[in-house]
């Protein structure tokens, strides 16, 4: 038998897929949770998210979402924050949390046989963490030295300032760690308070997936979970971040963090967008993932395949409920900088309609999207955490499998349409984290004005 | 536990590895060959990496990206390169196997008449972009590269980093890149893993299809080469970085080797996680260390251990190395808790069980086996390899961290911020890496 190497061998159409059945059941207590089988590996997935991230920090407390997150395993009942690990360390189990702009995400894994004891122990460190004052003075001090050493990392120290100078005063202008201040201001009743108000069965979502029927699964949350009370008190928030308008107006196109002796510089272009909620959500991912979205794109092509600029340069929009940002992110060789973002800007005005989308690109943009789409959900760790998105950009359980025709249905006039209506070069706001010395020069010649100058804190 | 397979060998020496999954509608392709930079020279470092960019420029009979029309089928791809091998991978959706195979067999089998100048000095490039990113430009960067520097020979293929020497990048010539893959680019050095939704004779019929008229290749010597180290080694290097940072590097039994999965737990219960010795000493009780870490880098030729921890604001290296060195006498004297072990042995079972997850990718079924097939001539292995730790003792992680763990035959590297020279260890010479 010998291959035809003169032509690709053809693919076969796609092969069907389809999300598992997610049933939701209400607890003894009014918690509601969700649950998925997942039939592969003895393995069980639970997701805890709660409706609150960093974007519910207060203005004079950035930091209070993910310290108070951090500070959930830190003891519990008797249990010394050694002993939370070592309960979790002794079941194989995987823990891991996630702070994003609009929730706060907790995930354990663990054998099914074992699932009892990871489920308890979760419970345990959601709904009775014991929050001791030393155990908050230690990990205080550890975050402030961790925000010291991002202060090293040209990717850490672009992404502040970047989200800063998208966002200003914004309750999304800021990494979810917050600053030195801030962090100092905290007091360990802001997170008893912050625990009270956020960590409650009306602001939280449970997600159980992994190798067991779904009574069983549903079974399985009611013994940890069933006895957790909504506490007193008031649990509003104050005004979530997605609902709050961005009042933003600057004339800033460029601005630059001094890094001197770079060997690189860290860029970002952007500006914002609209939510997660837009009808024209499938059109932008199409859009995206023509100019910068995956390797074959055309910001990557140019930068790194075809000027050899960079390691790698990609775009994307980084969705939340309210007004999300879009940009481009690379590290380009110092002397490379401006004509980097010279070629950049290019593209990112070429896809508006002077070079629209041709049928090749097309076709590669929705299928990179749409034909892998099943590997999506190979473990129960990712079908749980999948439907826990669903939850939290209030999309409809059917919303797996209607992805594909949705993203398939998009033709190149739609992407010219999303491009002209969402992505507006005049507004674009270029940042360097680089040799500023070496570079200044050269910026100039971009005429996008002189540059504002930060530090590595703003 | 158990991770099973069908193993088929085509005459040319191509190794074909299959296992079924059919829980989802992909397939996890899988090469792997049997090279890395420990293959290369002195002088002549980061060829087995650059190649492996160049494997993705295109071949004869599809002469442009390599990811275009497998993107385009829905597949995710990637490679990547260590010391001892390099792989390659897709997950593809089940309609889109053999574009998978038509694709790495060219590759395999015809990449010569497409590498051209032009690609080869461009990826070069890349290459020293991505050393520039992911070492030079970024905290703490090159100190794994001072470690090795000190820990193996100048003639030792473990001296170097795979990503090679900035200027040994630069002097390569296009000639010196084809000779490397006529030597280690064929089906006598190749192993190909198919993991998921596809029947074994279908898998075994599809292998033979594209890669069996390929022609074999020899396969390459084995390296030989060794290293000891006879004192204890104090270097300084000055970094743009907030606070000191220590590195400890000892030599350690080679990947599978007696006491390599000693190590590997001794890793965990010294340095990683809230619950192992260092965490609980240098970072919860005496809060002088920011954070602390360790790993066995298990390799064929032979491994290194390192342990890491970085100083809190104002925390000395020398307290930092004191209480570190006093929990490892300790473990040298008394091993492992009964505690200690049993938790170990739960983890190493989840841990194993969670690596059955995935059909594809790094780690995936299908790089297991081919990790297992290369460096043990023995795909079946996994269930043996979990019982090496199932099978590790307190006794036997004590004897383990003696025979290797010695205060007199180790490199102690301080990582201090600029002009801070002095807060390294004592007796520490200032090396010079880049």
């Amino acid at each position: 038998m010998t291959v035809d190497r003169s032509r690709l061998p053809d693919v076969g159409p796609d092969p069907a897929f389809k999300f598992p059945t997610i049933a939701r059941h209400r607890l003894g207590n009014g918690f509601q949770v969700r649950t998925v089988e997942h039939h592969s590996v003895p393995v069980v997935t639970l997701v805890l998210q709660v409706n609150d991230g960093s974007g519910a920090d207060p203005a004079d407390r950035h930091g209070l979402a993910a310290i108070t997150a951090d500070m959930l395993d830190e003891g519990t009942g008797t249990l010394s924050a050694i002993d939370v690990s070592e309960g979790l360390a002794r079941i194989g189990a995987e823990f891991d949390v996630d702070v994003a702009p609009d929730a706060t995400v907790f995930t354990l894994t663990t054998l099914t046989r074992f699932a009892d004891r990871g489920a308890a122990l979760l419970a345990d460190i959601l709904v009775r963490p014991s929050l001791r004052e030393e155990d908050f003075t230690r990990v205080r001090q550890m975050r402030l030295d961790r925000l010291r050493q991002l202060r090293d990392l040209p990717p850490a120290v672009a992404e502040r300032a970047f989200l800063r100078l998208l966002y200003r005063e914004h309750p999304y202008g800021h990494l979810p760690i917050g600053s030195d201040s801030a962090l100092r201001a905290i007091s360990l009743d802001d997170i008893r308070a912050f625990h009270a108000r956020a960590y409650r069965t009306s602001r939280a979502t449970l997600v159980v997936g992994g190798a067991l029927s779904h009574e069983e699964l549903r079974r399985l949350a009611e013994r940890a979970f069933g006895d957790w009370h909504e506490p007193s008190g008031d649990g509003a928030s104050p005004a979530a971040a997605s609902t709050v308008e961005p009042s933003i107006v600057t004339s800033t196109r460029l601005a630059v963090v001094p890094r001197e002796g770079a060997a690189q510089s860290e860029l970002r272009i952007g500006h914002l967008t609209t939510s997660r909620a837009t009808p024209d959500y499938p059109g932008l991912l199409v859009l995206n993932s023509v100019l910068g979205g995956q390797f074959v794109s055309r910001i990557n092509l140019k930068l790194r395949e075809e000027k050899g600029y960079t390691y790698g340069a990609r775009t994307g929009f980084d969705w939340r409920r309210g007004i999300s940002p879009f940009g481009l992110q690379a590290s380009v060789h110092t002397a490379a900088t401006a004509d980097a973002i010279h070629d950049s800007l290019s593209e990112l005005a070429a896809i508006r309609g002077s070079r629209p989308p041709d049928p090749n690109e097309m076709t590669l943009a929705k299928a990179t999207l749409t034909r892998g789409y099943p590997r999506n959900f190979e473990t129960a760790q990712q079908v749980a955490r999948a439907v826990a998105q669903l939850v939290l950009y209030d999309l409809p359980d059917t919303y797996f499998e209607e992805f594909v025709p949705k993203v398939n249905a998009i033709d190149a006039g739609e992407v010219t349409r999303v491009a002209m209506r969402h992505l507006d070069p005049s507004r674009l706001v270029t940042l360097v984290v680089g040799d500023h010395h070496a570079i200044a020069d050269s910026l100039k010649s971009l005429q996008l004005g002189e540059p504002l100058v930060l530090s590595a804190d703003q | 536990m158990d991770l099973p397979f069908t193993k088929h060998s085509l005459a040319n020496g191509l190794d074909v590895l299959v296992h079924e999954d059919h829980h989802v509608p992909i397939v996890a392709v899988n090469v792997w060959y049997h090279v890395g930079s420990k293959n290369e020279r002195p002088g002549r470092t980061g060829f087995a990496h650059l190649f492996e960019h160049l494997m993705f420029e295109g071949s004869e009979h599809h002469n442009s990206g390599y990811f275009p029309p497998l993107q385009q089928a829905g597949a995710l791809l990637n490679g990547s390169t260590n010391a001892d091998r390099t792989n390659y991978w897709e997950v593809v959706p089940t309609s889109a196997v053999d574009l998978a195979l038509w694709m790495e067999s060219d590759r395999m089998g015809h990449l010569l008449p497409a590498l051209t100048r032009e690609r080869f000095e461009t990826q070069r490039d890349v290459v020293l972009n991505e050393r520039r990113q992911n070492y030079e430009n970024r905290p703490y960067g090159l100190a794994v590269m001072a470690v090795t520097d000190a820990l193996f020979p100048p003639d030792h293929p473990y001296h170097w980093l795979t990503i090679g020497a900035a200027d040994d990048i630069r002097a390569m010539q296009l000639e010196e890149v084809q000779a490397f893959f006529r030597t280690y680019y064929h089906p006598a050095n190749a192993s190909l893993a198919l993991a998921g939704d596809i029947g074994t004779d279908a898998a075994l019929r599809l292998a033979e299809k594209y890669f069996g008229d390929i022609p074999a290749g020899t396969r390459p010597q084995p390296v030989v080469a060794q290293a000891t180290l006879g004192r204890e080694i104090r270097l300084l290097l000055e970094d743009r970085v907030e606070l000191p940072r220590l590195y400890l590097g000892w030599h350690s039994p080679a990947m599978f080797a007696d006491g390599d999965a000693e190590m590997d737990l001794l890793s965990d219960l010294l340095a990683n996680g809230k619950t192992s010795r260092l965490y609980r000493t240098l970072v919860y009780e005496r809060r002088i260390a920011l954070d602390v870490s360790a790993f066995q880098n298990s390799r064929e030729l032979g491994s290194f251990f390192m342990l890491v921890a970085t100083a809190g604001p104002g925390q000395s290296l020398s307290d930092i190395s004191g209480a570190i060195d006093a929990a490892l006498a300790e473990i040298l004297d008394k091993g492992p808790t009964a505690t200690e072990m049993e938790r170990a042995e739960a983890q190493a079972e989840a841990h194993f069980m969670y690596r059955l997850q995935t059909v594809g990718g790094f780690g995936g079924k299908s790089d297991q086996l081919n990790a297992y097939n290369v460096f043990r001539r023995d795909p079946g292995f996994f269930a043996r390899d979990l019982a090496r730790y199932r099978n590790a003792t307190s006794e036997s992680v004590r004897q383990a961290a003696e025979r290797w763990l010695r205060f007199d035959a180790r490199v102690a590297l301080s990582v201090v911020p600029r002009g801070q020279a002095a807060s390294a260890l004592p007796g520490s010479a200032a090396v010079a890496v880049s």
